[in-house]
């Protein structure tokens, strides 16, 4: 009798594990839904909305700014010394501008904002969780998603395509910078060859990529806050702490995942 | 045979191994204060919490009006819930707003209200729970004290049909603490509101409590009025009860009611024996809900502590004093027959001075409305006919006012 046990358990933790995957994600699924939902409830929280657009997207523009500006100059300084071997420096411009707003411009941006934004969220809603701020809201028959999260949710599907756009300029200017001025490339090629080579649809698959990673990073990092008191890995601080990591990577790690996925599609 | 609001039939909660509720069957009645007492950890938060439902039990029924909560619709849900206010034990406050943010936010949220009117209501329940000047304040600068009042106050603020207080006045000075215990007793005389108190008060909050639930090892010990816990003989409800009473109450300096009602058997025995009169006075303060309701309950309890350091200035050493309930107190006057205790009274209107009172200047325009029943103990007498006579007969009955 012991070893047909000793045999099922493997197979029963194999199956616990399974269920437990298959329940977190229904019970994200749920949570991204409701979260969507009460954005549009009456009564609009349109002053919570522009708060929160303030705290993600304002705040965030010096960080994005700095980041796409040295994006932009390392990807004129690889994008000439590839470019020269094969005598075609002249495409920098488009070469620049496509790998920024086709990838590295939504993605950069994203795993930037869950660096700045993400984690704050995360910890917040941990911390208002685990001193019974939440339980304090459904008392009050205030619904705690719509009231915590829906705002953040707008805010993020607001803020990340401006701040992708941004990174995409400002990464262009950066590619100039180092392309033109540094090694030499006549600028007005350099701008009409981003002209040229970028295509609207590159623009519109970039700003669809950045829409869904503000939905995915927004509320993974809303749905670790929310449920750290049902972590088995740690109570308290130790929970928010254990929460916002990962918030952080989970969401980073799901940015490039959902990146490849809706890569392949556009293409 | 009264309809209960909330009643609990066999619940059970376990968390993990722990098993906190091992079919807990209790009764809140509607218009009352209902009590739950027991030992930290026994379980009064989590039925408190399945009462507004943050935890379904694991086994058991939950009755609202008769009806079971689990067979709530979504709709019936948010009905129900809109007739409850939830006291934590931790203040629970929103740590990123101010105070007002944080008392105003239920009727912001859940009401149509215009901010003029929202603004009043809570500038008025600050004022009563004597919250003055803090409103822009963000509430981690604030005492633990202050957290307790700012959490009572938003959970108040919508005048709510039915409160849970979790806890209310655990880290109150005495003072404070009565303030409290006061304003819930006004509440509900003044609203008709149903109250459920998790508490350690003991024996404070048996002058506001109609109903005592004492739970223990998941299940409940006792029900029943707070006179019949007193009186109750079960050993463990006995031991508990004197644990937690402190010697004298904290408010007055008195001793408590039960000491008191001791004194009385005792002073009964050796009119028995020797035939010694003695006599008992009831004081009841008459109009210290005008105070509270002018000047805030913390002003009251000041007044009722004052007057009562005042009062034993006045007593010979053998007279003792005992705190009888909220608004009352007793003294018993050994070796006193009816006429002498008339005398005493008469010489207590005379003496005790306005300056003795109320120290404060505050209190200025107010006067201070006492009582003073007397009566004498014949043999055979139970306290409870003697403080009838005292407060009944027209004859026995002294009003002074200190103004």
């Amino acid at each position: 009798m012991n070893s047909v046990a000793e045999l099922q358990r493997p197979v029963a933790r194999l199956g616990a594990a399974a269920i437990g995957i298959v329940q977190e994600l229904g019970a994200y699924t749920l949570f991204t839904l409701k979260g969507l939902w009460h954005i549009f409830t009456f009564p609009l929280q349109i002053a919570k909305i522009l708060n929160q657009v303030y705290f993600i997207g304002m705040k965030s523009v010096l960080v994005i700014c700095l980041t796409g500006a040295f994006t932009g100059m390392v990807l004129g300084f690889q994008g000439y010394y590839s470019l020269v071997k094969f005598g075609s420096e002249g495409f920098l411009g488009a070469a620049v501008a496509l790998s920024l707003v086709r990838e590295l411009g939504p993605v950069l941006t994203a795993i930037m904002v869950v660096g700045r934004a993400g984690s704050a969220m995360a910890a917040e809603i941990g911390i208002m969780r685990i001193s019974e701020q939440i339980d304090a809201l459904e008392t009050m028959d205030i619904d705690p998603l719509r009231f915590l999260v829906s705002p953040k949710i707008a805010a993020s599907l607001i803020s990340f395509p401006l701040l992708t756009a941004v990174f995409d300029v400002v990464g262009i200017f950066g590619g100039y910078l180092t392309g033109s001025i540094l090694l030499g490339i006549n600028p007005h090629i350099y701008y009409a060859r981003v002209e040229s080579g970028v295509l609207l649809e590159d623009v519109t698959g970039g700003f669809i990529k950045s829409v869904v990673f503000g939905l995915v990073v927004v509320t993974i990092c809303c749905y670790q806050g929310y449920y750290t008191h049902k972590r088995v890995d740690g109570f308290g601080a130790k929970g928010v702490s254990l929460a916002t990591t990962s918030a952080v990577v989970k969401s980073c790690v799901l940015v490039l995942v959902v990146d490849y996925v809706l890569t392949s599609f556009l293409m | 045979m009264k309809q209960p609001l909330i009643e609990f039939t066999n619940v059970s909660k376990s968390f993990g191994a722990n098993h906190v509720l091992r079919g807990a069957s209790f009764r809140v009645f509607p218009g009352e204060v209902t009590t739950l007492i027991g030992k930290s950890g026994s379980g009064k938060s989590v039925m408190l919490r399945l009462i507004i439902g943050l935890l379904a039990p694991d086994s058991g029924e939950i009755l609202f009006d008769g009806r079971p909560l689990a067979g709530m619709n979504k709709q019936e849900r948010k009905a129900f819930k809109r007739k409850f206010s939830y006291m934590f034990q931790g203040a629970a406050l929103f740590d990123s707003m101010t105070v007002f943010e944080n008392i105003a936010l239920p009727l912001m949220e859940r009401t149509t209200l215009p901010k003029a009117e929202i603004q009043r209501r809570v500038r008025d329940k600050m004022r009563q729970l004597d919250l003055h000047q803090i409103e822009d304040k963000n509430p981690a600068v604030l005492s633990g004290g202050m957290k307790k009042r700012v959490a009572l106050a938003r959970a108040l603020v919508t005048d709510p049909e039915i409160v849970l207080f979790d806890e209310p006045t655990t880290g109150l000075d005495p003072i404070r603490k009565n303030a409290v215990h006061s304003l819930i007793s006004d509440y509900q005389k003044r609203y008709r509101f149903t109250s459920v108190v998790v508490s350690h008060e003991i024996p404070d909050v048996f002058y506001i409590s109609q109903h005592i639930a004492m739970i223990d090892q998941g299940r409940i010990l006792f029900e029943g009025s707070p006179e019949e816990i007193q009186n109750v003989s079960d050993v463990n409800i006995q031991s508990f009860i004197r644990g937690m009473e402190s010697r004298r109450d904290e408010l007055t300096g008195l001793s408590h009611r039960r000491q008191g009602e001791r004194r009385f058997s005792q002073e009964i025995a050796r009119l028995k024996r020797h035939n010694s009169a003695f006599s008992l006075v009831l004081l009841v303060f008459e109009n210290l809900p005008e105070i509270n309701a002018k000047m805030g309950h913390e002003a009251g309890q000041t007044v009722l502590k004052e007057f009562a350091i005042g009062l034993q200035k006045h007593l010979r050493v053998t007279d003792t004093c005992s705190r009888y309930g909220m608004d009352k107190i007793l003294m018993l006057l050994p070796d006193t027959t009816r006429e002498q205790a008339h005398m005493v009274c008469s010489k207590l209107t005379h003496e005790i001075r306005r300056t003795e009172i109320a120290p404060s200047k505050s209190l200025e325009s107010l006067c201070f409305v006492v009582k003073a029943g007397f009566a004498e103990a014949m043999q055979d007498n139970r306290i409870e006919d003697v403080l009838e006579r005292a407060e009944t007969a027209p004859d026995t009955i002294f009003e002074f006012r200190i103004c």
